[in-house]
């Protein structure tokens, strides 16, 4: 509630409905209308989630799979909405949930710089004025009029992770993607999220690499079945998620 | 007041991102074509040759100047059909995204609809070469042909956010939508003259049929050099707003739940 939280997730409940229902015609709809099945199955992802960051604190989330780290995370973004609960937020955002969604793989790097840097939100002037700072950073500079269908994975998500990255944001999100790319590339990102932390960047990151959480966070949250089953200094967090396994 | 000055920030913040789409939309549709843009040009008057061609010899009486008036009717027309067309997919073709990174939604529907009307003024350089060619009179009154292009953009950008919410729960719309839009262009007076429906067809024409507000409007513009009547004129706008408010009302109603039926 305070000013004091940049993240403040409080009570946070989110619903799906189960795609086995789907009822996405209008002849089911009705059919289901008047049977009175509509109300779905419901899903709950997240159930009564709390989490409080604190400006410049690192937050590492462990789970398995489908534990709901990611929905979490979409929720901090605004992407989804909450079911029951709250979620604010203070300050800009850079999500690195999914690196290069939005390319359009039909255009040129160039292009897609600047259609990308308008979906993060930056105007057009702006990405001009760091146009050359991406292209270095993502090693591309001989391939800037090449349609990006042409790319590998990996130098996608090299051009995804320079333009997400060139601003420094209040609160960065990471999700499991630095998967791709090669080693050499992985660590230039590791050394590019360190320096934001250093400059006073919230960071939350999702990360099934236990040791990597270790490495960059202060904090973590261990979520299982959408519940929170612990949450504290990142150390003990982790050390009780991996005996548990 | 403070709900209004953040929407409007928000828009301002993604301005830019509409234009980039807009103008990929473009880019992308001449891509690898000979001809480019010109085609944009060159269609509306190849379907004018065709259909002058087919309907001259039926019609012609009661129609001075047959291709100009078939041209402006044709224009207007398919401005809407394909915006409201290409509109109805603008949310769900960007589902990828709209899954990974916040965005305004309804920035995608505008920036469709956008795109369509960079086509239409395109188009107005086929009718101004008909123009020269059948010899027709310019008059002062085409210098208002934008006001008419406000009205029946700010009609398509209301259909087209009613159809691409509908869309993401309802993937029948887009059939249910394609046979609306074939009916609809037979009840639009735009190769036959008005006159020639009996009386209560026309009635319903001239009262009920949104396009024909435009087409009018367009046409006294055009074709007969004159000022709309205060009817056509007011009439356009109130529809054109009353579209946009039920578009925007039911779009911002459903936005939240697009991403549980991607």
């Amino acid at each position: 509630m305070s000013e004091e939280y940049i993240v403040d997730v409080d009570d946070l409940t989110i619903r799906f409905n189960l795609a086995t229902e789907k009822v996405d015609n209008l002849k089911e709809y009705v059919i289901k209308l008047i049977k009175k099945e509509l109300m779905f199955q419901e899903f709950l992802a997240l159930q009564n989630v709390n989490l409080k960051v604190r400006r410049g604190e690192s937050w590492g989330l462990i789970g398995v799979n489908g534990s709901g780290k990611s929905t979490l995370l979409k929720a901090v973004c605004g992407i989804l909405k909450p079911y029951r609960g709250n979620v604010k937020t203070v300050g800009t955002i850079a999500p690195l949930i999914e690196l290069g969604a939005g390319f359009d793989m039909n255009m040129t790097a160039r292009e897609n710089i600047f259609l990308n840097g308008t979906v993060l939100g930056h105007s057009r002037k702006f990405m001009q004025q760091n146009f050359d700072q991406i292209v270095d950073f993502a090693e591309l500079r001989d391939f800037l009029d090449v349609p990006i269908k042409n790319f590998s994975s990996g130098m996608q998500a090299r051009l995804g992770f320079a333009i997400a990255t060139m601003v420094q944001p209040d609160i960065l999100v990471v999700d499991e993607i630095l998967s791709v790319g090669d080693f050499q590339f992985q660590q230039k990102c590791y050394a590019r999220m360190q320096e934001m932390l250093d400059g006073g960047t919230t960071l939350l990151y999702v990360s099934h690499d236990v040791e990597s959480v270790r490495r960059l966070c202060s904090h973590a949250i261990w979520l299982d079945h959408g519940h929170v089953q612990m949450s504290g200094p990142a150390e003990e967090v982790t050390e009780k998620y991996i005996n548990n396994r | 007041m403070s709900v209004m000055r953040d929407r409007i920030n928000t828009f301002l913040k993604y301005k830019d991102l509409l234009r980039e789409l807009v103008v990929r939309d473009i880019k992308l549709k001449y891509r690898r074509s000979f001809l480019g843009y010109i085609w944009s040009i060159l269609n509306p008057l190849l379907i004018m040759i065709v259909m002058t061609l087919v309907f001259s010899q039926m019609f012609q009486r009661g129609i001075d100047n047959f291709p100009v008036y078939l041209l402006t009717g044709n224009i207007m027309f398919e401005f809407v059909n394909s915006s409201t067309h290409m509109a109805m997919y603008s949310v769900l073709d960007n589902a990828a995204l709209i899954k990974k990174i916040y965005v305004p939604k309804y920035i995608f529907t505008l920036a469709r609809i956008t795109s369509a009307m960079v086509d239409l003024v395109f188009s107005l350089g086929a009718l101004l070469l008909v123009m020269i060619v059948t010899r027709s009179q310019f008059h002062w009154h085409m210098l208002a042909i934008p006001v008419v292009i406000a009205q029946v953009y700010i009609f398509a950008c209301g259909i087209g956010f009613i159809l691409s919410a509908a869309n993401v729960f309802f993937r029948d719309i887009q059939y249910i939508y394609n046979a609306f839009t074939v009916a609809w262009m037979y009840v639009t007076p735009i190769f036959y003259p008005v006159e020639l429906l009996p009386d209560w067809l026309r009635w319903v024409v001239e009262h009920l049929n949104p396009m024909y507000y435009y087409i009018q409007h367009f046409r006294d513009l055009v074709c007969y050099g004159q000022l709309p009547s205060a009817y056509i004129f007011w009439g356009g706008w109130i529809i054109g707003f009353v579209m946009l408010a039920f578009g925007l009302f039911i779009f911002k109603k459903t936005q939240d739940n697009f991403i549980l039926y991607f």
